[in-house]
């Protein structure tokens, strides 16, 4: 039963963020987005599981995301109009207008704005975390990853054995650099030997489920192996080959995940719609 | 008795973990010397914090500390490591207040000597910060001015880099500007150049020349009194900026500034453009005396 509500909830936070990011999509090709935009779809059951799990331990974390977050913000509870704002460059967007798609803030949901260097929210969150003790998320890509100071901060989060969960969303990819040319070793093998629990996991929402045990006990790291269905940044495809998690865990979830799907796409394009006019 | 300006940060420090405002961080603070004797004897549970060795990473713990509703001190125990150190409080805390309207304040503390110590440790470093919108650039010789610095950081949400120097630490005297009616130039010291600028300026004195010498506490913003540009404007030959750091940065900025505040030529004098060396005669040291007055000399004869 546990799991069958947590896999609801995960599959309705990823309906949620897939169709958003169809939308941006859409805006971006049609230019109506104006400004460098980092889709998350094909990556959204990442964020969505994590926020579930913190539902369900009744934690709100602080959260760090870099610029691929709009599914973190989301999935954690931001105000959607508010994000449809930001996007389109209003005032009254969640960061003011000045963050855009890669510095999504959110005082609500405890979500720390990114300053634009990849991997520096490792640091800093680590900071938050040792400063307040209280539960962190971090999120990093697997290139960001390889930043000179994210190994510093997993080291020292591990020192001071802080209650810290590190997510790498790898999606094999540094824009379009593929991990291999780029390294011959592990995340989370080197957050084992940072003394550190590390995992190699995939993005299917039952599978991050398993690990929710050591959430917020000890520092982890998950290394999860994602897809990125979408171009590095703006509206583009290279392949209709890639794999897609949400199509998977909508057979899954069954039937209804269906008619839901529809229903959040319909009402998220009329929000658009909605929203865009009114600017 | 006075207290020395090196009793004066301790004191101010141990108060700051004592009413839990903020906790101390840096590297190696609770090994020997405790940074110059600056630091109170106190460890982690106090609230004083040995971060790693991952100079970068630790700059983004102290930002991180700051997000957290707290003022974090960082002590950085020579300025040249600020390469290393800044980047995160520059790019970060500096423009959070404006991106998120999330104020990350963080009392820097760094560092200066110098002296056969080449060209990282030696010398200050504050130019490095000085182009970024949201940080406060301040060089508190004094007691009086470092306890009006710490208390001003206090009532502010921003980020201050608090240039110090070694030199200064058992000064117990304040410094006071001195403003001759009508001078021939007008000498802006910055940090340990105002020892030797006041030096200087007893030797230019016994020489006719007639100066008038003012000490930059703030650097950013640029605090200069309308009297003290009025000074500047009625001087012979204009002014000059001293600086412990290279010319190419704070000091140019500053006299490019009063240039355009005055009509008057502003000068520099700093480090010169050269690396470090330890070795005898190959040091980079900032003007002493002797040279401030040789340059002072040289302005009034070229003109
Ligand atoms: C310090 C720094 N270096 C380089 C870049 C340029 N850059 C932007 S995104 C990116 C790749 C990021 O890849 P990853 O962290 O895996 O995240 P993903 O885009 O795959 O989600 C790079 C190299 C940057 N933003 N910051
Ligand atoms: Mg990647």
């Amino acid at each position: 039963m546990i799991i069958k509500n947590y896999l609801w909830n995960v599959f309705k936070k990823t309906s949620l963020n897939r169709n958003f990011e169809l939308s941006v999509f859409e805006y971006v090709k049609q230019k109506k987005i104006n400004l460098p935009t980092y889709l998350s779809a094909g990556q959204e059951t990442i964020s969505a599981s994590i926020s579930e799990i913190c539902k369900q331990k009744k934690i709100k974390p602080l959260i760090f995301g870099q610029h691929r977050c709009h599914s973190i913000y989301l999935s954690f509870g931001g105000h959607l109009d508010r994000l449809i704002l930001e996007l389109l460059g209003s005032k009254y967007g969640c960061t003011y207008g000045m963050g855009g798609s890669a510095s999504i803030h959110c005082k609500e949901i405890n979500m720390f704005g990114h300053d634009g260097h990849m991997g520096t929210q490792v640091p800093i969150g680590t900071g938050a975390c040792f400063q307040s003790k209280k539960p962190t998320v971090v999120f990093m890509g697997d290139a960001s990853a390889e930043e000179d100071y994210v190994l510093g901060a997993l080291g020292w989060a591990s020192t001071k054995k802080l209650p810290i969960l590190f997510i790498v969303e790898d999606n094999n990819l540094s824009i379009l650099t593929e991990k291999k040319i780029r390294r011959n070793w592990n995340m989370h093998e080197v957050a084992r030997s940072f003394k550190m629990k590390g995992f190699n996991i995939s993005d299917d929402p039952e599978e991050i489920f398993k690990y929710k045990k050591f959430f917020f006990k000890e520092p982890m790291l998950l290394n999860i192996n994602t897809n990125r269905l979408f171009w590095h940044s703006g509206a583009g495809i290279d392949s209709d080959k890639i794999f897609d998690r949400y199509k998977i865990l909508m057979k899954k979830v069954g039937k209804k995940s269906i008619l839901y799907d529809k229903k959040i796409n319909q009402s998220m394009n009329k929000k658009w719609k909605k929203i865009s006019e009114q600017l | 008795m006075e207290k020395d300006l090196r009793t004066t940060i301790k004191e101010i420090i141990r108060g700051h973990l004592k009413k839990k405002i903020g906790k101390v961080f840096g590297q190696c603070l609770t090994a020997v010397g405790w940074v110059g004797g600056t630091l109170p004897e106190l460890y982690e549970k106090d609230g004083m914090v040995e971060v790693s060795m991952a100079d970068v990473a630790d700059g983004g713990f102290v930002v991180g500390a700051a997000l957290m509703k707290s003022k974090p001190i960082y002590v950085i125990r020579y300025q040249g490591f600020n390469w290393y150190n800044c980047p995160m409080i520059v790019n970060y805390a500096c423009k959070s207040k404006e991106i998120w309207k999330t104020p990350c304040p963080i009392f820097v503390r760094g560092i200066a000597m110098e002296g056969g110590i080449g060209p990282v440790a030696g010398s200050s470093h504050h130019s490095l910060y000085y182009r970024m919108p949201g940080i406060k650039i301040v060089s508190p010789m004094t007691p009086k001015e470092y306890k009006s610095i710490y208390n001003s950081f206090l009532k502010d949400d921003s980020v201050y880099y608090v240039s110090e120097h070694r030199g200064s630490y058992p000064n117990k005297n304040e410094l006071p500007n001195i403003l001759i009616n009508k001078p021939d130039l007008v000498i802006f010291a910055i940090s340990i150049t105002r020892f030797e600028a006041s030096k200087a300026f007893e030797i230019l004195k016994k020489q006719k020349i007639r100066i008038s010498l003012i000490n930059l506490l703030w650097i950013k913003p640029l605090k200069i009194s309308n009297g003290i540009i009025k000074n500047l404007k009625s001087s012979k030959f204009g002014g000059l900026v001293l600086d412990d750091d290279y010319v190419d940065g704070i000091s140019k900025s500053i006299a490019n500034d009063l240039n355009l505040k005055s009509n008057k030529m502003v000068y520099t004098l700093g480090l010169k453009n050269k690396t470090a060396g330890t070795g005898k005669n190959l040091d980079n040291l900032p003007p002493n005396s002797k040279e401030i007055v040789r340059f002072v000399k040289k302005i009034i004869k070229d003109k």
